[in-house]
């Protein structure tokens, strides 16, 4: 890159950024001015406090989203996969590989389309399949626009709950799979893979394009994930804020609420079906808990939602028998409705 | 020159082969960009993210979107 255009990025990076900060901090004061002042609505009326959440929410949302988007590009420019792969079949690590596959899952972003490689690499590079689970089960479950969704709208201690217990149920899970010795049942293709696995020692830092070169990309990146979820934050956050207003108190808890048994387990099996995608969905379970759901079973269902879907399954017939693709989404399954109960319990 | 795109139908891929298609083109360079989509295959070339570019069955990027000059200057050299 020639330096004039990479003196204008780095100035660039360095007025957008703290911009975007000090547009987060003081966005509460200036959406209040636009939606009482500016739109002259009134701060009472029903219109009034939908339409200064909608504002106040979306933009918010789509900071959160953009930053923690390229700082995942970031890590995941610095922490290449075949990097991983290396790691975790080298060392030494006692069970702790399990934690290490799934915190890496929740580290590394990737686009749902790249888990069938993603697995068959991890298993023709010798790793283990419950290891290899470990990941495979955190990745989409922890993934940026979940936690900028959470971020903005639940605050930072059910950011954490949720990130925690998505790496806990991608090592739990991982190792319980493992342990179930499932390998007769991947397809056939994968087995040959499997039985000429050989560690790896290829050298991984082949591509050396210097980081300022890759910066621009990792933006671009971080902004064309804001710019494809952006539709489904605005219907989400449209629904949600509609929901505020019109769905009354106690509605959800009717069926959802804490002492009812079969709450989380229901919670679960509806969601499994959708497979809208956290940004839309964050929003809504946001007023399903304003109203009185507890927190462990909006995360629970969450987490059905984006860990657990049919199109993820149909993928992973490719590498895996029917069986098999029951068992691992059974396994996630209960381990996220007894995450629900615990949580219920302890928060 | 035979680039491939390495990639099963992801969104990024389909930019990818685009974007080398446009590319083969502006600076018309003798290649045949094709998609390959098939798991087996991709497999093959042993990248674990898509979308990945090869040159010459070399793979040059793999697990991001390259930049516009950063494809030109592979295919022109």
């Amino acid at each position: 890159m020639k330096n004039n255009k990479k003196i204008k990025l780095i100035t660039s990076i360095l007025f957008v950024l703290p911009a975007l900060i000090l547009l987060y901090y003081y966005l509460k004061p200036l959406v209040d001015y636009v939606t009482y002042t500016f739109l002259s609505l009134s701060e009472e009326s029903h219109i009034g406090a939908s339409v200064n959440f909608f504002i106040y929410d979306t933009i918010k949302i789509l900071i959160l989203l953009f930053l923690i988007s390229s700082l995942m590009g970031l890590v995941n420019a610095y922490f290449p996969i075949d990097r991983l792969r290396v790691y975790l079949t080298t060392k030494k690590m006692y069970g702790l590989q399990y934690f290490f596959a799934s915190f890496f899952g929740a580290i590394t972003p990737f686009c749902s389309c790249s888990s069938i490689p993603l697995f068959i690499g991890l298993v023709k590079g010798g790793i283990p399949l419950g290891v290899t689970f470990a990941f495979l089960i955190t990745s989409p479950l922890v993934n940026e626009v979940a936690i900028a969704m959470f971020l903005g709208l639940f605050g930072i201690k059910a950011t954490l709950i949720y990130a925690i217990s998505g790496v806990l149920v991608g090592t739990i899970g991982g190792f319980v799979l493992g342990k179930l010795k499932l390998d007769r049942y991947l397809t056939d293709w994968v087995k040959e893979i499997q039985a000429d696995s050989e560690q790896e020692t290829e050298q991984w830092e082949k591509d050396n394009t210097p980081f300022i070169d890759r910066l621009p990309t990792i933006i671009n990146e971080g902004w064309s994930i804001v710019r494809k979820v952006l539709l489904y934050v605005i219907i989400g956050i449209s629904i949600g804020a509609a929901m505020h207003g019109y769905v009354p108190e106690d509605f959800f808890t009717e069926y959802l609420s804490a002492d009812k048994w079969y709450a989380i387990p229901l919670a679960v099996l509806l969601a499994v079906p959708m497979y809208a995608n956290a940004a839309g969905i964050v929003p809504v379970i946001q007023v399903f808990v304003a109203k009185g759901v507890p927190l462990g079973t909006a995360i629970a269902f969450m987490m059905s939602v984006v860990g657990l879907s049919l199109p993820e399954a149909t993928l992973l017939k490719k590498v895996m028998k029917w069986k098999l693709i029951g068992v691992f989404f059974g396994t996630i399954t209960i381990f996220i409705i007894f995450l629900g109960y615990l949580f219920n319990l302890i928060l | 020159m035979e680039i491939k795109i390495l990639g099963a139908g992801c969104a990024k891929c389909k930019t990818l082969e685009k974007l080398a298609n446009t590319v083969v083109k502006e600076t018309g360079v003798n290649a045949s960009v094709t998609s390959v989509e098939d798991i087996v295959e991709i497999m093959s070339y042993n990248v674990m993210m898509t979308p990945a570019l090869v040159i010459d069955d070399k793979v040059v990027f793999k697990g991001r979107l390259p930049t516009k000059d950063e494809i030109t200057n592979l295919i022109t050299k």
